[in-house]
Protein backbone atom coordinates (compact mmCIF):
# COMPACT_ATOMS: atom_id res chain seq x y z
CA UNK A 1 0.00 0.00 0.00
CA UNK A 2 1.36 3.40 -1.12
CA UNK A 3 2.47 5.48 1.56
CA UNK A 4 0.39 8.94 0.49
CA UNK A 5 -1.38 10.78 2.59
CA UNK A 6 -5.31 9.80 2.55
CA UNK A 7 -7.59 11.68 1.59
CA UNK A 8 -10.77 12.51 3.24
CA UNK A 9 -12.77 10.70 1.02
CA UNK A 10 -10.86 7.76 1.70
CA UNK A 11 -10.85 8.11 5.63
CA UNK A 12 -14.40 8.59 5.50
CA UNK A 13 -14.68 5.01 3.62
CA UNK A 14 -12.55 4.04 6.08
CA UNK A 15 -14.28 4.69 9.43
CA UNK A 16 -16.38 1.25 9.84
CA UNK A 17 -12.91 -0.58 9.68
CA UNK A 18 -10.99 1.74 12.02
CA UNK A 19 -13.95 1.93 14.45
CA UNK A 20 -13.99 -2.30 14.38
CA UNK A 21 -10.37 -2.05 14.93
CA UNK A 22 -10.08 -3.90 11.63
CA UNK A 23 -7.28 -1.95 10.01
CA UNK A 24 -3.72 -2.68 9.63
CA UNK A 25 -1.74 -0.81 12.45
CA UNK A 26 -0.50 1.16 9.94
CA UNK A 27 -3.01 1.86 7.96
CA UNK A 28 -4.48 2.78 10.95
CA UNK A 29 -1.74 4.88 12.39
CA UNK A 30 -2.61 7.25 9.10
CA UNK A 31 -5.85 7.69 9.80
CA UNK A 32 -4.98 8.75 12.96
CA UNK A 33 -3.02 11.08 11.39
CA UNK A 34 -5.44 12.17 9.15
CA UNK A 35 -8.05 12.52 11.56
CA UNK A 36 -5.74 14.92 13.99
CA UNK A 37 -4.96 17.18 11.06
CA UNK A 38 -8.42 16.99 9.72
CA UNK A 39 -11.87 19.01 11.44
CA UNK A 40 -14.13 17.52 8.68
CA UNK A 41 -13.00 13.73 8.96
CA UNK A 42 -13.37 13.97 12.38
CA UNK A 43 -16.83 15.96 12.50
CA UNK A 44 -17.65 12.74 10.27
CA UNK A 45 -15.85 9.78 12.35
CA UNK A 46 -18.29 11.46 15.45
CA UNK A 47 -21.27 11.43 13.52
CA UNK A 48 -21.02 8.16 12.32
CA UNK A 49 -20.12 7.08 16.49
CA UNK A 50 -23.77 8.96 17.22
CA UNK A 51 -25.43 7.23 14.77
CA UNK A 52 -24.48 4.22 15.96
CA UNK A 53 -25.41 5.59 19.33
CA UNK A 54 -28.67 6.64 18.60
CA UNK A 55 -29.40 3.31 16.87
CA UNK A 56 -29.13 1.45 19.89
CA UNK A 57 -32.30 3.58 21.20
CA UNK A 58 -34.77 1.42 19.15
CA UNK A 59 -36.66 -1.23 20.17
CA UNK A 60 -37.85 -4.52 18.67
CA UNK A 61 -41.42 -4.86 17.01
CA UNK A 62 -43.61 -6.90 19.88
CA UNK A 63 -44.75 -10.40 18.61
CA UNK A 64 -48.33 -10.52 17.88
CA UNK A 65 -50.43 -12.33 20.15
CA UNK A 66 -51.91 -14.73 18.38
CA UNK A 67 -47.97 -16.00 17.03
CA UNK A 68 -46.81 -16.30 20.74
CA UNK A 69 -50.40 -18.73 21.55
CA UNK A 70 -48.77 -21.10 18.72
CA UNK A 71 -45.38 -21.03 19.79
CA UNK A 72 -46.55 -21.77 23.29
CA UNK A 73 -48.94 -24.36 22.26
CA UNK A 74 -45.59 -26.22 20.09
CA UNK A 75 -43.76 -25.39 23.62
CA UNK A 76 -46.16 -27.35 25.59
CA UNK A 77 -46.49 -30.06 23.22
CA UNK A 78 -42.77 -30.06 22.77
CA UNK A 79 -42.28 -30.73 26.35
CA UNK A 80 -45.03 -33.19 27.22
CA UNK A 81 -42.90 -35.27 25.25
CA UNK B 1 -15.24 -25.11 11.83
CA UNK B 2 -15.78 -24.65 15.37
CA UNK B 3 -17.22 -20.86 16.21
CA UNK B 4 -15.00 -19.23 18.70
CA UNK B 5 -18.27 -17.62 20.55
CA UNK B 6 -19.20 -20.54 22.49
CA UNK B 7 -22.68 -20.97 24.46
CA UNK B 8 -22.58 -18.59 27.41
CA UNK B 9 -23.17 -20.43 30.87
CA UNK B 10 -26.57 -17.93 30.89
CA UNK B 11 -27.19 -20.11 27.39
CA UNK B 12 -26.54 -23.42 29.13
CA UNK B 13 -28.77 -22.84 31.81
CA UNK B 14 -31.44 -21.51 29.74
CA UNK B 15 -31.45 -24.93 27.60
CA UNK B 16 -31.43 -26.58 31.35
CA UNK B 17 -34.88 -24.82 32.00
CA UNK B 18 -36.47 -25.06 28.59
CA UNK B 19 -35.90 -29.12 28.77
CA UNK B 20 -37.31 -28.98 31.87
CA UNK B 21 -40.44 -27.62 30.04
CA UNK B 22 -40.01 -23.71 31.66
CA UNK B 23 -43.07 -21.86 29.79
CA UNK B 24 -41.37 -18.43 31.16
CA UNK B 25 -37.88 -19.00 29.87
CA UNK B 26 -39.66 -19.85 26.27
CA UNK B 27 -41.99 -16.63 26.20
CA UNK B 28 -39.04 -14.60 26.93
CA UNK B 29 -36.55 -16.20 24.11
CA UNK B 30 -40.05 -15.54 21.94
CA UNK B 31 -40.03 -11.83 22.36
CA UNK B 32 -36.19 -11.43 22.26
CA UNK B 33 -35.79 -13.31 18.56
CA UNK B 34 -39.44 -13.76 16.85
CA UNK B 35 -39.03 -10.40 14.99
CA UNK B 36 -35.49 -10.71 13.88
CA UNK B 37 -36.40 -14.30 12.67
CA UNK B 38 -39.27 -13.36 11.03
CA UNK B 39 -37.08 -10.72 8.95
CA UNK B 40 -34.17 -13.23 8.35
CA UNK B 41 -36.70 -16.11 7.22
CA UNK B 42 -38.22 -12.95 4.70
CA UNK B 43 -35.43 -12.56 2.77
CA UNK B 44 -35.01 -16.27 1.61
CA UNK B 45 -39.17 -16.80 0.94
CA UNK B 46 -41.30 -15.14 -1.21
CA UNK B 47 -44.54 -13.97 1.48
CA UNK B 48 -44.88 -13.07 5.04
CA UNK B 49 -46.96 -15.83 5.40
CA UNK B 50 -44.61 -17.99 4.12
CA UNK B 51 -41.96 -16.30 6.72
CA UNK B 52 -43.95 -16.87 9.23
CA UNK B 53 -44.49 -20.74 8.55
CA UNK B 54 -40.93 -20.95 8.26
CA UNK B 55 -40.19 -19.27 11.65
CA UNK B 56 -42.89 -21.85 13.24
CA UNK B 57 -41.24 -24.70 11.60
CA UNK B 58 -37.63 -23.45 13.12
CA UNK B 59 -38.87 -23.18 16.40
CA UNK B 60 -39.95 -26.80 16.35
CA UNK B 61 -36.62 -27.62 14.93
CA UNK B 62 -35.03 -26.00 17.54
CA UNK B 63 -36.66 -27.30 20.27
CA UNK B 64 -36.33 -30.87 19.03
CA UNK B 65 -32.57 -30.02 18.62
CA UNK B 66 -32.22 -28.39 21.88
CA UNK B 67 -31.10 -32.21 23.43
CA UNK B 68 -28.56 -32.32 20.68
CA UNK B 69 -27.49 -28.96 21.93
CA UNK B 70 -23.92 -28.77 23.13
CA UNK B 71 -22.90 -25.12 23.22
CA UNK B 72 -20.36 -24.92 20.37
CA UNK B 73 -21.79 -21.74 19.58
CA UNK B 74 -23.91 -19.18 21.10
CA UNK B 75 -27.46 -20.23 21.59
CA UNK B 76 -28.76 -17.69 19.45
CA UNK B 77 -26.13 -17.66 16.36
CA UNK B 78 -27.68 -21.97 16.63
CA UNK B 79 -31.34 -20.86 16.15
CA UNK B 80 -31.00 -18.16 13.46
CA UNK B 81 -28.77 -20.56 11.66
CA UNK B 82 -31.05 -23.05 11.65
CA UNK B 83 -33.82 -20.33 10.80
CA UNK B 84 -32.55 -19.44 7.94
CA UNK B 85 -31.95 -23.01 6.80
CA UNK B 86 -34.65 -23.71 7.14
CA UNK B 87 -36.36 -20.36 4.77
CA UNK B 88 -33.61 -21.11 2.55
CA UNK B 89 -35.45 -24.64 1.84
CA UNK B 90 -38.54 -23.66 1.80
CA UNK B 91 -37.66 -20.77 -0.40
CA UNK B 92 -35.93 -23.22 -3.40
CA UNK B 93 -39.07 -25.53 -2.14
CA UNK B 94 -41.22 -22.70 -3.81
CA UNK B 95 -39.58 -22.15 -6.56
CA UNK B 96 -37.81 -18.81 -5.76
CA UNK B 97 -33.78 -17.90 -5.81
CA UNK B 98 -32.88 -14.48 -5.09
CA UNK B 99 -29.44 -13.53 -6.08
CA UNK B 100 -27.52 -12.91 -3.14
CA UNK B 101 -26.23 -9.23 -4.57
CA UNK B 102 -30.01 -8.03 -4.77
CA UNK B 103 -29.97 -9.31 -0.63
CA UNK B 104 -27.22 -7.24 0.08
CA UNK B 105 -27.26 -4.40 -2.24
CA UNK B 106 -23.58 -5.13 -3.41
CA UNK B 107 -24.06 -3.26 -6.33
CA UNK B 108 -25.51 0.48 -4.13
CA UNK B 109 -22.07 1.77 -3.17
CA UNK B 110 -22.24 2.94 0.33
CA UNK B 111 -23.45 6.22 2.14
CA UNK B 112 -20.78 8.32 1.01
CA UNK B 113 -21.52 10.23 -2.03
CA UNK B 114 -18.45 11.48 -4.00
CA UNK B 115 -19.61 15.02 -4.74
CA UNK B 116 -18.89 15.49 -1.43
CA UNK B 117 -15.25 15.59 -2.53
CA UNK B 118 -13.04 17.18 -4.84
CA UNK B 119 -12.51 15.84 -8.25
CA UNK B 120 -9.42 14.52 -9.50
CA UNK B 121 -8.72 18.27 -11.54
CA UNK B 122 -9.11 20.33 -7.98
CA UNK B 123 -6.71 22.26 -5.41
CA UNK B 124 -7.55 19.02 -3.32
CA UNK B 125 -8.42 16.18 -4.92
CA UNK B 126 -10.52 13.84 -2.44
CA UNK B 127 -10.62 16.04 0.34
CA UNK B 128 -14.21 17.91 1.44
CA UNK B 129 -15.79 20.06 -0.68
CA UNK B 130 -17.42 21.57 2.10
CA UNK B 131 -17.14 20.31 6.05
CA UNK B 132 -20.75 18.52 7.35
CA UNK B 133 -22.58 20.20 9.25
CA UNK B 134 -21.70 19.89 12.79
CA UNK B 135 -24.26 17.85 15.17
CA UNK B 136 -22.88 19.08 18.29
CA UNK B 137 -25.07 22.06 18.80
CA UNK B 138 -27.73 20.07 18.34
CA UNK B 139 -29.48 19.26 21.85
CA UNK B 140 -29.76 15.70 22.99
CA UNK B 141 -33.49 15.74 23.54
CA UNK B 142 -33.86 16.05 19.92
CA UNK B 143 -31.39 13.91 18.83
CA UNK B 144 -33.17 10.94 20.95
CA UNK B 145 -36.17 12.28 19.94
CA UNK B 146 -39.09 9.88 18.80
CA UNK B 147 -39.42 11.22 15.91
CA UNK B 148 -35.59 11.24 15.11
CA UNK B 149 -35.42 7.39 16.33
CA UNK B 150 -38.21 6.73 14.13
CA UNK B 151 -36.53 8.58 10.99
CA UNK B 152 -33.44 6.08 11.43
CA UNK B 153 -36.07 3.15 11.85
CA UNK B 154 -37.36 4.13 8.29
CA UNK B 155 -33.69 4.70 6.88
CA UNK B 156 -33.03 1.45 8.26
CA UNK B 157 -36.18 -0.13 6.46
CA UNK B 158 -35.30 1.45 3.58
CA UNK B 159 -31.85 -1.02 3.60
CA UNK B 160 -31.25 -3.63 1.51
CA UNK B 161 -32.28 -6.80 3.49
CA UNK B 162 -28.90 -7.85 4.67
CA UNK B 163 -27.46 -5.25 5.33
CA UNK B 164 -30.27 -4.11 7.51
CA UNK B 165 -30.12 -7.27 9.15
CA UNK B 166 -26.65 -6.83 9.73
CA UNK B 167 -27.00 -3.33 11.37
CA UNK B 168 -29.72 -4.76 13.09
CA UNK B 169 -27.91 -7.27 14.80
CA UNK B 170 -25.18 -5.29 15.36
CA UNK B 171 -26.30 -1.90 16.26
CA UNK B 172 -29.81 -2.63 17.47
CA UNK B 173 -29.36 -5.80 19.55
CA UNK B 174 -25.78 -5.70 20.62
CA UNK B 175 -24.82 -8.93 18.89
CA UNK B 176 -20.75 -8.97 18.08
CA UNK B 177 -19.53 -9.05 14.37
CA UNK B 178 -18.05 -12.50 14.82
CA UNK B 179 -22.02 -13.66 16.30
CA UNK B 180 -23.44 -11.66 13.09
CA UNK B 181 -21.09 -13.60 10.80
CA UNK B 182 -21.94 -17.00 11.98
CA UNK B 183 -25.70 -16.67 12.20
CA UNK B 184 -26.13 -15.05 8.76
CA UNK B 185 -23.18 -17.23 7.43
CA UNK B 186 -21.00 -13.99 6.33
CA UNK B 187 -17.37 -14.05 5.66
CA UNK B 188 -15.19 -11.20 8.19
CA UNK B 189 -14.82 -9.18 5.12
CA UNK B 190 -18.51 -8.93 3.66
CA UNK B 191 -20.21 -8.47 7.45
CA UNK B 192 -18.06 -5.27 7.80
CA UNK B 193 -18.58 -4.05 3.90
CA UNK B 194 -22.36 -4.79 4.54
CA UNK B 195 -22.09 -2.94 8.07
CA UNK B 196 -19.98 -0.10 6.84
CA UNK B 197 -22.90 0.28 4.14
CA UNK B 198 -25.55 0.37 6.40
CA UNK B 199 -24.19 3.08 9.15
CA UNK B 200 -23.13 5.53 6.19
CA UNK B 201 -26.79 5.32 4.50
CA UNK B 202 -28.69 5.64 8.09
CA UNK B 203 -25.95 8.67 9.10
CA UNK B 204 -27.20 10.06 5.69
CA UNK B 205 -30.42 9.94 6.20
CA UNK B 206 -30.40 11.47 10.11
CA UNK B 207 -28.20 14.03 8.41
CA UNK B 208 -31.07 15.30 6.47
CA UNK B 209 -33.44 14.92 8.89
CA UNK B 210 -31.16 16.73 11.35
CA UNK B 211 -30.59 19.34 8.85
CA UNK B 212 -34.18 19.08 6.81
CA UNK B 213 -32.56 18.39 3.82
CA UNK B 214 -29.16 19.64 3.43
CA UNK B 215 -27.03 16.07 1.92
CA UNK B 216 -24.27 16.40 3.21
Amino acid sequence: MSTKPLTCHEVVELVTDYLEGALAPDVRARVEGHLADCDGCTRYLEQMRETIRLTGKLTEEQVPEEQKAALLDAFRSWSAG
Amino acid sequence: MPDTVLASPADLALVERLRAGDETAFMMLVEQHQAAMLRIARMYVATQAAAEEAVQEAWLGILKGLDRFEGRSSLRTWMYRIVANVAKTRGQRDGRSIPFSSLEGADGGSGVDPEWFQGASERAPGGWRAFPDDWRGIPEDRLAAHETLEEIGRAIEDLPPMQAEVLRLRDVLGWTSEEVRNALDLSETNQRVLLHRARSRVRRALHGYLFESEDR
